[in-house]
């Protein structure tokens, strides 16, 4: 792993030119995206327009072909070695997903242990940290977010808002410098996305950058510093939020926004 | 003043054979249960993450072994071994080819086990930094062994139901025991009933002994 000094008008997150396909189909058709630190970014678009891909290409759950991933000025999967593209080793994609935390559409805890352990695993295995520390920063994230009542609960016995706010503490407390969010709320049932949709208001408000996937309208108005508009594997459109709701320019998100009510 | 019945006079005195054959029948099944068990893990973990290369000899011995009669393969490890040039004991053979028929059964037990956790599982260990042996061992086989355990209980009862084939190979298991005292005192019927009463409480213990492990490990 290379340490590039960071430079605070270095973007902390760059995306250049990225391609993906699924055998013939392209998903990603050349997307470009920069992300500064402390921003929040919202990627809307219908179903199939690639926004889930991109944000699972950050953390490389999905492989990508073309075009590269900067993340604190390091390449993300892939190096540029005389022209030829060479996948990192399995230690530096390890340690690079752990730069950035992901908190999923079905939460995908770990369903054998229970909300604390869920938390300490990550900090233990990966951070190295001693059992008793790993305990007490885990605790404090629970709290955070609410839950450390629950500490002892297997996944098992909390509710889908419940699990969610689990998994966001598992994943912040790992200090990500990069939070991803894939549909955090689409699974869960109407009365419980509220208290989802606060804990990760808090987050930003704290500071946090973040990257998020949604299809909550009116949640992504309130908190993105910058939405991006997706169409079939390209950035159609993007800007500030207020901008980009009240004028949209293209057709396509104006389409959109039409069949959208909040 | 009370006889006990004559049978089990005779069942005391042939405890000098019956015992050893007892033991012998825990012996090479308990051996065949744990060898054939992580050997079975592995082949397993092989087959469903392996890449083809790997994959293919493990695919081919468990198709090859399954499709195989236990007794076959028993008479195999006897008859074999000593053509290929080790020499290797009755109960060694027997062992083996118990061991070899236990893996290719817990292979595919454990290969069901870990396609059965959803994706979202290795793709939450990566997200948080896991490398794949760290979700292996911290995420993917806890959960897998935990759902395997009713089977692997179900097939360490049938290899134990097995190694009564070893009699044939000349291995005094308890079978072959009981088969040379009724050869003694021709009480037939009494004797195999022993057998088999002693058959079923191996099994019995067995079963109860993975009923214990389930409760400890449920999840609530």
């Amino acid at each position: 792993m290379t340490d590039t000094p960071v430079t605070t008008d270095q973007p902390l997150l760059s995306i250049e030119g990225l391609h993906k396909a699924y055998g013939t189909t392209q998903v990603l058709k050349g997307v470009d995206l920069s992300m500064q630190r402390g921003n929040v970014l919202t990627l809307i678009g219908s179903s199939g327009s690639g926004k889930t891909t991109l944000l699972r290409c950050v953390n490389l759950l999905e492989e990508f072909q073309g075009g590269r991933i900067l993340l604190e000025g390091q390449s993300i999967g892939y190096n540029e070695i005389d022209g030829k593209r060479v996948r990192h080793s399995e230690k530096v994609v390890a340690a690079h997903r752990a730069m950035t935390g992901m908190a999923f559409q079905q939460f995908n805890l770990f369903p054998h242990l229970c909300a604390l352990d869920n938390v300490t695993l990550g900090l233990q295995k990966v951070k190295k940290m001693p059992r008793d520390e790993a305990v007490a920063l885990a605790e404090k994230w629970l709290d955070r977010v609410g839950l450390l009542a629950r500490r002892d609960h297997h996944p098992g016995q909390l509710s889908g808002g419940q699990q969610q706010r689990v998994a966001i503490a598992r994943a912040i407390a790992m200090n990500p410098s990069l939070m991803l969010f894939d549909e955090p709320t689409s699974a869960l049932d109407p009365e419980l996305v509220g208290e989802v949709l606060a804990v990760i208001k808090g987050l930003a408000e704290e500071g946090m950058t973040m990257l998020l996937v949604t299809h909550e309208m009116r949640f992504a108005y309130e908190v993105s510093d910058q939405i991006v508009f997706m169409n079939q594997g390209r950035i159609e459109e993007q800007g500030p939020p207020k901008a980009l709701f009240d004028r949209p320019q293209s057709t396509r998100l104006q389409d959109f926004l039409k069949n959208i009510h909040f | 003043m009370y006889q006990p019945p004559s049978w089990l006079h005779e069942v005391w005195a042939a405890r000098e054979t019956l015992w050893p054959g007892f033991l012998t029948t825990v012996q090479c099944s308990a051996l065949a249960i744990v060898c054939g068990t992580v050997l079975g893990v592995i082949a397993g973990l092989v087959l469903t993450y392996g890449r083809w290369w790997g994959r293919l000899p493990f695919r081919i011995y468990v198709d090859l072994i399954r499709g195989t009669p236990v007794f076959v393969l028993v008479l195999a490890c006897f008859y074999m071994a000593p053509a290929l040039g080790w020499q290797i004991s009755a109960f060694g053979a027997g062992a083996l080819g118990l061991t070899l028929f236990c893996a290719s059964h817990v292979a595919e037990i454990v290969r069901g086990a870990l396609q059965a956790i959803p994706a979202g599982q290795l793709e939450a260990g990566k997200a948080i930094g896991l490398t794949f042996r760290q979700s292996l061992l911290n995420v993917l086989l806890p959960q897998a062994l935990r759902q395997i355990l009713p089977t692997w209980v179900n097939s360490s009862t049938e290899i134990v139901k097995a190694s009564t084939l070893l009699s044939v190979i000349g291995v005094a298991e308890l079978l072959l025991s009981t088969q040379q005292i009724i050869a003694r005192n021709f009480m037939t019927l009494q004797f195999y009933l022993f057998a088999g009463l002693l058959f079923f409480l191996i099994n019995y213990a067995i079963e109860l002994l993975g009923r214990h492990i389930e409760k400890r490990v449920a999840l609530p």
